[in-house]
Protein backbone atom coordinates (compact mmCIF):
# COMPACT_ATOMS: atom_id res chain seq x y z
CA UNK A 1 0.00 0.00 0.00
CA UNK A 2 3.01 2.16 0.87
CA UNK A 3 4.13 1.97 -2.56
CA UNK A 4 1.41 2.87 -4.44
CA UNK A 5 1.43 6.30 -6.15
CA UNK A 6 -1.81 7.37 -4.88
CA UNK A 7 -0.80 7.15 -1.09
CA UNK A 8 3.07 8.74 -2.47
CA UNK A 9 0.70 11.75 -3.75
CA UNK A 10 -1.20 12.08 -1.04
CA UNK A 11 1.54 11.33 1.53
CA UNK A 12 3.70 14.32 0.00
CA UNK A 13 0.91 16.76 -0.14
CA UNK A 14 0.26 16.47 3.41
CA UNK A 15 3.56 16.74 4.16
CA UNK A 16 4.00 20.34 1.97
CA UNK A 17 1.26 21.47 3.39
CA UNK A 18 2.00 21.06 6.93
CA UNK A 19 5.49 22.07 6.81
CA UNK A 20 4.15 25.03 4.34
CA UNK A 21 1.77 26.22 7.23
CA UNK A 22 4.61 25.79 9.76
CA UNK A 23 7.00 28.10 7.94
CA UNK A 24 4.54 30.56 6.87
CA UNK A 25 2.97 30.77 10.45
CA UNK A 26 6.46 31.50 11.79
CA UNK A 27 7.36 34.16 9.74
CA UNK A 28 4.14 35.83 9.96
CA UNK A 29 4.83 35.52 13.66
CA UNK A 30 8.29 36.83 13.83
CA UNK A 31 8.25 39.23 10.91
CA UNK A 32 7.50 42.33 13.25
CA UNK A 33 10.18 41.45 15.13
CA UNK A 34 12.28 40.83 12.27
CA UNK A 35 11.39 44.06 10.98
CA UNK A 36 12.65 46.01 14.27
CA UNK A 37 16.15 44.19 14.15
CA UNK A 38 16.68 45.44 10.57
CA UNK A 39 15.42 48.95 11.26
CA UNK A 40 17.93 48.73 14.36
CA UNK A 41 20.58 47.28 12.12
CA UNK A 42 20.34 50.01 10.39
CA UNK A 43 20.31 52.92 12.65
CA UNK A 44 24.08 50.99 13.85
CA UNK A 45 24.80 51.11 10.31
CA UNK A 46 24.15 55.19 10.31
CA UNK A 47 25.54 55.79 13.33
CA UNK A 48 28.56 53.84 12.56
CA UNK A 49 30.12 55.92 10.11
CA UNK A 50 30.34 58.94 12.81
CA UNK A 51 30.87 56.99 16.02
CA UNK A 52 33.11 54.31 16.75
CA UNK A 53 32.44 50.22 15.97
CA UNK A 54 33.03 49.38 19.57
CA UNK A 55 30.53 52.02 20.96
CA UNK A 56 27.86 51.27 19.32
CA UNK A 57 28.65 47.27 19.86
CA UNK A 58 28.41 48.04 23.32
CA UNK A 59 25.24 49.94 23.32
CA UNK A 60 21.90 47.80 24.09
CA UNK A 61 19.23 48.17 21.65
CA UNK A 62 17.28 50.16 23.58
CA UNK A 63 20.50 52.67 24.35
CA UNK A 64 21.26 52.34 20.38
CA UNK A 65 17.37 53.98 19.62
CA UNK A 66 18.01 57.01 22.09
CA UNK A 67 21.52 57.91 20.92
CA UNK A 68 20.04 57.75 17.51
CA UNK A 69 16.70 59.68 18.26
CA UNK A 70 18.83 62.28 19.88
CA UNK A 71 21.47 63.27 17.61
CA UNK A 72 20.02 62.29 13.90
CA UNK A 73 17.56 64.18 12.48
CA UNK A 74 16.54 62.92 8.56
CA UNK A 75 15.05 64.53 5.41
CA UNK A 76 14.23 63.89 2.43
CA UNK A 77 15.81 65.27 -0.74
CA UNK A 78 15.50 64.46 -4.76
CA UNK A 79 18.63 65.12 -7.72
CA UNK A 80 17.90 68.53 -7.54
CA UNK A 81 18.98 68.83 -3.73
CA UNK A 82 14.90 70.01 -3.11
CA UNK A 83 13.58 68.79 0.17
CA UNK A 84 10.78 66.31 -0.58
CA UNK A 85 8.23 66.10 2.35
CA UNK A 86 5.50 64.30 0.70
CA UNK A 87 5.25 61.48 -2.65
CA UNK A 88 1.40 61.27 -3.82
CA UNK A 89 -0.13 62.69 -0.90
CA UNK A 90 1.84 60.05 1.54
CA UNK A 91 4.46 61.81 3.97
CA UNK A 92 7.88 60.71 3.57
CA UNK A 93 10.57 59.83 6.30
CA UNK A 94 14.50 59.42 5.61
CA UNK A 95 13.74 55.97 7.36
CA UNK A 96 11.12 54.68 5.49
CA UNK A 97 12.87 54.96 1.58
CA UNK A 98 14.02 51.55 0.64
CA UNK A 99 17.23 52.95 -0.55
CA UNK A 100 17.55 49.43 -3.20
CA UNK A 101 13.81 50.39 -4.56
CA UNK A 102 14.93 53.52 -5.40
CA UNK A 103 18.31 51.89 -7.23
CA UNK A 104 16.00 50.55 -9.62
CA UNK A 105 14.49 53.69 -10.87
CA UNK A 106 17.11 56.66 -13.01
CA UNK A 107 18.62 58.92 -10.98
CA UNK A 108 16.49 62.04 -11.62
CA UNK A 109 13.53 59.92 -10.30
CA UNK A 110 14.62 58.56 -7.02
CA UNK A 111 14.43 59.88 -2.99
CA UNK A 112 17.97 60.37 -1.64
CA UNK A 113 17.54 60.38 2.18
CA UNK A 114 19.93 62.76 4.23
CA UNK A 115 20.77 61.86 7.94
CA UNK A 116 21.95 64.76 9.57
CA UNK A 117 24.23 64.01 12.54
CA UNK A 118 24.47 66.85 15.49
CA UNK A 119 25.31 67.51 18.95
CA UNK A 120 22.88 65.49 21.61
CA UNK A 121 19.98 66.98 21.67
CA UNK A 122 20.97 69.84 19.97
CA UNK A 123 19.96 69.87 16.14
CA UNK A 124 21.82 72.94 15.10
CA UNK A 125 25.11 71.97 16.03
CA UNK A 126 25.43 69.64 13.27
CA UNK A 127 28.62 67.66 13.69
CA UNK A 128 28.29 65.36 10.08
CA UNK A 129 25.83 64.81 7.28
CA UNK A 130 25.32 61.14 6.75
CA UNK A 131 24.70 60.01 2.87
CA UNK A 132 23.19 56.73 2.10
CA UNK A 133 24.87 54.94 -1.05
CA UNK A 134 24.00 52.07 -3.05
CA UNK A 135 25.35 49.90 -6.05
CA UNK A 136 26.21 46.68 -7.08
CA UNK A 137 29.34 44.75 -5.98
CA UNK A 138 30.94 41.83 -7.63
CA UNK A 139 28.47 39.28 -7.16
CA UNK A 140 24.99 41.41 -5.51
CA UNK A 141 24.40 44.64 -4.02
CA UNK A 142 26.50 46.53 -1.78
CA UNK A 143 25.74 49.05 0.22
CA UNK A 144 26.94 51.80 2.64
CA UNK A 145 26.98 55.42 4.27
CA UNK A 146 29.05 58.09 4.12
CA UNK A 147 29.46 60.37 6.86
CA UNK A 148 31.02 64.38 4.98
CA UNK A 149 32.32 66.37 8.23
CA UNK A 150 30.79 70.08 7.87
CA UNK A 151 33.30 71.50 5.22
CA UNK A 152 31.26 68.47 3.07
CA UNK A 153 34.66 67.87 1.43
CA UNK A 154 36.26 65.56 4.23
CA UNK A 155 34.79 62.12 4.53
CA UNK A 156 34.36 61.47 8.01
CA UNK A 157 33.61 57.98 8.11
CA UNK A 158 32.23 55.69 6.59
CA UNK A 159 30.20 52.18 6.31
CA UNK A 160 29.38 49.29 3.92
CA UNK A 161 27.50 46.29 4.20
CA UNK A 162 27.12 43.95 1.27
CA UNK A 163 24.81 40.89 0.26
CA UNK A 164 27.05 38.59 -1.31
CA UNK A 165 30.68 39.80 -1.51
CA UNK A 166 33.30 36.33 -1.41
CA UNK A 167 34.17 36.02 2.20
CA UNK A 168 37.61 37.15 3.06
CA UNK A 169 38.28 39.27 -0.37
CA UNK A 170 35.38 41.16 -1.34
CA UNK A 171 33.52 41.00 1.82
CA UNK A 172 36.26 42.50 3.37
CA UNK A 173 34.57 45.75 2.68
CA UNK A 174 32.52 45.69 6.27
CA UNK A 175 35.92 45.36 8.26
CA UNK A 176 37.06 48.38 10.24
CA UNK A 177 40.37 48.24 8.69
CA UNK A 178 38.90 48.58 5.44
CA UNK A 179 36.53 50.82 6.06
CA UNK A 180 38.90 53.40 8.01
CA UNK A 181 41.18 54.06 4.79
CA UNK A 182 38.52 56.56 3.83
CA UNK A 183 38.74 58.70 6.64
CA UNK A 184 40.07 62.04 6.17
CA UNK A 185 39.91 61.62 2.60
CA UNK A 186 38.42 64.26 0.47
CA UNK A 187 35.46 64.01 -3.00
CA UNK A 188 36.69 67.86 -4.18
CA UNK A 189 39.73 68.63 -5.72
CA UNK A 190 41.57 71.80 -5.60
CA UNK A 191 39.28 73.25 -8.13
CA UNK A 192 36.30 73.01 -6.66
CA UNK A 193 34.91 69.61 -9.00
CA UNK A 194 33.84 66.54 -7.42
CA UNK A 195 36.51 63.80 -8.25
CA UNK A 196 34.72 61.48 -5.31
CA UNK A 197 37.32 58.97 -4.17
CA UNK A 198 39.07 56.21 -5.61
CA UNK A 199 39.91 52.78 -4.55
CA UNK A 200 43.25 51.47 -6.51
CA UNK A 201 44.17 48.42 -7.74
CA UNK A 202 46.46 46.31 -5.54
CA UNK A 203 47.16 46.90 -1.92
CA UNK A 204 49.39 47.80 0.48
CA UNK A 205 51.04 51.08 -0.76
CA UNK A 206 50.60 54.08 1.56
CA UNK A 207 48.40 56.78 -0.09
CA UNK A 208 48.26 58.95 2.71
CA UNK A 209 49.73 61.82 0.88
CA UNK A 210 46.87 61.73 -1.99
CA UNK A 211 43.00 62.94 -0.48
CA UNK A 212 41.20 61.18 -3.59
CA UNK A 213 42.79 57.92 -3.34
CA UNK A 214 42.49 54.89 -1.10
CA UNK A 215 44.29 51.35 -0.78
CA UNK A 216 42.71 48.42 -2.59
CA UNK A 217 41.54 45.11 -1.94
CA UNK A 218 43.71 42.58 -2.75
CA UNK A 219 41.86 39.76 -4.76
CA UNK A 220 38.77 41.84 -4.83
CA UNK A 221 39.45 44.54 -7.70
CA UNK A 222 35.94 43.92 -9.09
CA UNK A 223 34.53 44.76 -5.65
CA UNK A 224 36.73 48.09 -5.11
CA UNK A 225 35.42 49.22 -8.64
CA UNK A 226 31.70 48.62 -7.47
CA UNK A 227 32.55 50.86 -4.56
CA UNK A 228 34.17 53.53 -6.54
CA UNK A 229 30.95 53.22 -8.74
CA UNK A 230 28.40 53.57 -6.00
CA UNK A 231 30.41 56.47 -3.94
CA UNK A 232 30.89 58.00 -7.36
CA UNK A 233 26.97 57.77 -8.87
CA UNK A 234 25.49 58.68 -5.16
CA UNK A 235 27.98 62.06 -4.41
CA UNK A 236 27.21 63.38 -7.87
CA UNK A 237 23.19 62.60 -7.19
CA UNK A 238 23.67 64.60 -4.05
CA UNK A 239 25.70 67.21 -5.24
CA UNK A 240 23.47 69.61 -5.59
CA UNK A 241 21.98 69.48 -2.29
CA UNK A 242 25.51 69.95 -0.60
CA UNK A 243 25.79 72.56 -3.07
CA UNK A 244 22.73 74.15 -0.96
CA UNK A 245 23.94 73.29 2.24
CA UNK A 246 27.21 75.01 1.29
CA UNK A 247 25.64 78.10 0.37
CA UNK A 248 23.19 78.64 3.30
CA UNK A 249 25.98 78.56 5.71
CA UNK B 1 1.77 10.62 15.82
CA UNK B 2 0.56 10.73 19.65
CA UNK B 3 0.44 6.36 18.94
CA UNK B 4 3.96 6.57 18.36
CA UNK B 5 5.11 8.31 21.14
CA UNK B 6 2.87 6.44 23.60
CA UNK B 7 4.39 3.19 21.88
CA UNK B 8 7.34 4.38 23.21
CA UNK B 9 7.05 5.01 26.66
CA UNK B 10 4.94 1.83 26.86
CA UNK B 11 7.83 -0.46 25.08
CA UNK B 12 11.10 1.46 26.63
CA UNK B 13 10.86 1.77 29.79
CA UNK B 14 10.42 -1.50 31.45
CA UNK B 15 12.63 -3.03 29.14
CA UNK B 16 15.85 -0.33 29.14
CA UNK B 17 17.18 1.74 31.10
CA UNK B 18 16.68 5.37 29.71
CA UNK B 19 20.53 5.77 29.78
CA UNK B 20 21.50 1.84 29.07
CA UNK B 21 24.83 1.30 27.74
CA UNK B 22 23.68 0.61 24.61
CA UNK B 23 21.96 4.51 23.92
CA UNK B 24 25.04 6.34 26.10
CA UNK B 25 27.10 4.39 23.46
CA UNK B 26 24.42 6.27 20.66
CA UNK B 27 26.07 9.68 22.11
CA UNK B 28 30.13 8.76 23.33
CA UNK B 29 30.47 6.80 19.91
CA UNK B 30 30.38 9.82 17.75
CA UNK B 31 32.26 12.28 19.83
CA UNK B 32 35.69 10.74 19.82
CA UNK B 33 35.67 7.30 17.94
CA UNK B 34 33.57 7.83 15.43
CA UNK B 35 33.30 11.52 14.99
CA UNK B 36 31.46 13.04 12.00
CA UNK B 37 34.30 15.37 11.20
CA UNK B 38 37.56 13.52 11.71
CA UNK B 39 36.75 9.73 11.01
CA UNK B 40 33.74 10.21 8.70
CA UNK B 41 35.13 13.59 7.58
CA UNK B 42 31.35 14.75 6.74
CA UNK B 43 30.60 18.56 7.50
CA UNK B 44 34.27 19.84 6.48
CA UNK B 45 33.10 22.80 4.27
CA UNK B 46 30.83 24.47 7.66
CA UNK B 47 34.00 23.54 9.71
CA UNK B 48 36.52 25.49 7.79
CA UNK B 49 33.79 28.13 7.29
CA UNK B 50 32.91 29.25 10.49
CA UNK B 51 35.43 28.69 12.42
CA UNK B 52 36.95 32.05 12.23
CA UNK B 53 35.49 33.19 15.93
CA UNK B 54 33.60 31.44 18.77
CA UNK B 55 31.16 33.19 18.74
CA UNK B 56 29.42 32.64 15.56
CA UNK B 57 30.70 28.83 15.99
CA UNK B 58 28.70 28.31 19.02
CA UNK B 59 25.89 29.63 17.55
CA UNK B 60 26.58 27.05 14.52
CA UNK B 61 27.02 24.28 16.94
CA UNK B 62 24.03 25.42 18.35
CA UNK B 63 21.73 25.11 15.11
CA UNK B 64 23.40 21.99 14.14
CA UNK B 65 22.46 20.24 17.32
CA UNK B 66 18.84 21.21 17.07
CA UNK B 67 19.06 20.69 13.12
CA UNK B 68 20.01 17.37 13.65
CA UNK B 69 18.14 16.40 16.90
CA UNK B 70 14.62 17.87 16.06
CA UNK B 71 15.21 16.01 12.21
CA UNK B 72 15.95 12.57 13.65
CA UNK B 73 13.23 12.82 15.87
CA UNK B 74 10.58 14.14 12.90
CA UNK B 75 12.03 11.83 10.66
CA UNK B 76 12.11 8.80 13.26
CA UNK B 77 8.20 8.96 14.10
CA UNK B 78 7.27 9.57 10.64
CA UNK B 79 9.33 6.60 9.53
CA UNK B 80 7.10 3.81 9.00
CA UNK B 81 4.57 6.12 7.09
CA UNK B 82 7.49 7.71 4.36
CA UNK B 83 7.02 5.81 1.20
CA UNK B 84 10.74 4.33 0.32
CA UNK B 85 10.61 5.90 -2.92
CA UNK B 86 10.62 9.23 -1.72
CA UNK B 87 12.14 9.11 1.54
CA UNK B 88 14.83 11.19 0.82
CA UNK B 89 13.04 14.18 -0.58
CA UNK B 90 10.92 14.08 2.46
CA UNK B 91 14.17 13.99 4.87
CA UNK B 92 14.83 17.27 2.44
CA UNK B 93 11.42 18.88 3.37
CA UNK B 94 11.78 17.81 7.48
CA UNK B 95 15.74 19.63 7.45
CA UNK B 96 15.15 22.36 5.08
CA UNK B 97 11.92 23.34 7.25
CA UNK B 98 14.31 22.91 10.79
CA UNK B 99 16.50 25.19 8.89
CA UNK B 100 14.58 27.57 7.70
CA UNK B 101 13.13 28.18 10.97
CA UNK B 102 16.62 28.82 12.71
CA UNK B 103 17.50 31.19 10.20
CA UNK B 104 13.77 32.98 10.92
CA UNK B 105 14.31 32.77 14.50
CA UNK B 106 18.25 34.45 14.18
CA UNK B 107 16.92 36.98 12.06
CA UNK B 108 14.47 38.02 14.71
CA UNK B 109 16.41 37.73 17.81
CA UNK B 110 20.10 38.10 16.72
CA UNK B 111 20.23 40.17 13.67
CA UNK B 112 24.01 40.52 13.70
CA UNK B 113 24.65 36.61 14.11
CA UNK B 114 22.18 36.22 11.45
CA UNK B 115 23.77 38.79 8.83
CA UNK B 116 27.26 36.59 9.44
CA UNK B 117 26.16 33.07 9.71
CA UNK B 118 22.72 32.79 7.28
CA UNK B 119 24.56 31.76 3.91
CA UNK B 120 26.37 28.61 6.32
CA UNK B 121 22.65 28.05 8.36
CA UNK B 122 21.06 27.55 5.16
CA UNK B 123 23.96 25.15 4.22
CA UNK B 124 23.09 22.89 7.30
CA UNK B 125 20.84 21.57 4.69
CA UNK B 126 23.61 19.91 2.55
CA UNK B 127 25.79 19.00 5.66
CA UNK B 128 26.15 14.90 5.19
CA UNK B 129 26.43 14.53 8.65
CA UNK B 130 22.68 15.82 8.80
CA UNK B 131 21.35 13.32 5.84
CA UNK B 132 23.78 11.01 7.12
CA UNK B 133 22.13 10.25 10.43
CA UNK B 134 18.28 10.58 8.90
CA UNK B 135 19.12 7.85 6.47
CA UNK B 136 21.57 5.18 8.94
CA UNK B 137 19.62 5.58 11.65
CA UNK B 138 16.72 7.75 11.97
CA UNK B 139 14.95 5.66 9.50
CA UNK B 140 14.99 2.23 11.13
CA UNK B 141 14.95 3.15 14.60
CA UNK B 142 12.45 4.76 17.49
CA UNK B 143 12.22 8.27 18.33
CA UNK B 144 14.20 7.94 21.46
CA UNK B 145 17.11 6.65 20.08
CA UNK B 146 17.05 8.69 17.44
CA UNK B 147 17.32 11.58 19.76
CA UNK B 148 20.24 10.31 21.45
CA UNK B 149 22.12 9.29 17.86
CA UNK B 150 21.59 13.00 16.90
CA UNK B 151 22.34 14.39 20.21
CA UNK B 152 26.17 12.52 19.59
CA UNK B 153 26.67 12.96 16.23
CA UNK B 154 26.00 16.76 16.71
CA UNK B 155 27.93 17.25 19.85
CA UNK B 156 30.76 15.37 18.01
CA UNK B 157 30.55 17.85 15.12
CA UNK B 158 29.89 20.92 17.77
CA UNK B 159 33.33 20.00 19.96
CA UNK B 160 35.35 19.63 16.76
CA UNK B 161 34.89 23.22 14.98
CA UNK B 162 34.49 24.90 18.47
CA UNK B 163 38.17 23.22 19.11
CA UNK B 164 39.64 24.45 16.00
CA UNK B 165 37.35 27.81 16.52
CA UNK B 166 38.80 28.17 19.71
CA UNK B 167 42.69 28.16 18.34
CA UNK B 168 41.75 29.89 14.77
CA UNK B 169 40.75 32.62 17.19
CA UNK B 170 43.66 33.01 19.37
CA UNK B 171 46.28 32.69 17.30
CA UNK B 172 44.62 34.43 14.72
CA UNK B 173 42.76 37.84 16.33
CA UNK B 174 44.11 37.03 20.03
CA UNK B 175 40.87 36.76 21.61
CA UNK B 176 38.46 34.32 22.67
CA UNK B 177 35.41 34.63 22.46
CA UNK B 178 35.53 38.15 21.71
CA UNK B 179 37.89 38.76 25.32
CA UNK B 180 41.46 39.92 24.16
CA UNK B 181 43.73 37.34 25.82
CA UNK B 182 47.19 38.59 23.60
CA UNK B 183 46.41 42.27 25.37
CA UNK B 184 45.95 41.25 28.40
CA UNK B 185 48.87 39.27 28.76
CA UNK B 186 51.47 41.84 27.45
CA UNK B 187 50.18 43.93 29.50
CA UNK B 188 50.01 41.46 32.60
CA UNK B 189 53.77 40.69 31.78
CA UNK B 190 55.22 43.31 29.86
CA UNK B 191 56.27 44.37 26.60
CA UNK B 192 58.50 41.31 25.90
CA UNK B 193 55.26 39.18 26.17
CA UNK B 194 53.30 40.85 23.73
CA UNK B 195 52.33 38.26 21.22
CA UNK B 196 51.98 38.71 17.82
CA UNK B 197 48.77 37.50 16.03
CA UNK B 198 49.08 35.11 13.13
CA UNK B 199 46.77 36.14 9.86
CA UNK B 200 46.94 32.35 8.30
CA UNK B 201 44.95 31.31 10.72
CA UNK B 202 42.02 33.76 10.10
CA UNK B 203 42.00 32.47 6.42
CA UNK B 204 40.36 28.71 5.58
CA UNK B 205 44.28 27.35 5.04
CA UNK B 206 44.35 28.48 9.33
CA UNK B 207 41.30 25.64 9.52
CA UNK B 208 43.31 22.80 7.55
CA UNK B 209 45.98 22.74 9.26
CA UNK B 210 44.25 22.85 13.13
CA UNK B 211 41.73 20.08 11.88
CA UNK B 212 44.91 18.32 10.31
CA UNK B 213 46.40 18.67 13.77
CA UNK B 214 43.63 16.98 15.90
CA UNK B 215 42.84 14.75 13.58
CA UNK B 216 46.58 13.64 13.39
CA UNK B 217 46.63 13.79 17.35
CA UNK B 218 42.98 11.96 17.47
CA UNK B 219 44.14 9.49 15.16
CA UNK B 220 47.50 8.59 16.95
CA UNK B 221 45.68 7.86 20.43
CA UNK B 222 42.78 5.63 18.56
CA UNK B 223 44.85 3.60 16.49
CA UNK B 224 42.51 4.29 13.50
CA UNK B 225 43.43 4.22 10.16
CA UNK B 226 41.14 4.31 7.07
CA UNK B 227 41.29 1.45 4.72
Amino acid sequence: MQQSNTYIITFSVILTVVLGFLLSGTSELLGPIQKEAEALDTKKQILGAVVDAEKIAAMKPKEIRAYYENTISSKVVNINGEEVSEQDGVAITAEAVDIAKNYKKPAEERLYPVYIFHEEGNEDKVLSYILPVFGAGLWDSIWGYLALQTDLNTIEGVTFSHAGETPGLGARITTKDVQGRFQGKEIYNESGDLVAVEMQKGEGKDYSSNPHMVDGLSGATLTAKGVNNMLTNYLSAYESYLKKVKGNS
Amino acid sequence: MSTETAEKVEVKKPAEALLSKRRKKLINDPLVDDNPITIQVLGICSALAVTTQMKPTFVMALSVVFVIVMANLTISIMRNTIPTRVRIIVQLAVVATLVTLVNEVLKAFAYDMYKELSVFVGLIITNCIVMGRLEAFAMGNKPYDSILDGFGSALGYSWIILAVAFFRELWGSGTVFGIPVFDTVSSLFGEDFSLATNGLMVSPVGAFIILGLIIWVQRTKTGYVEH
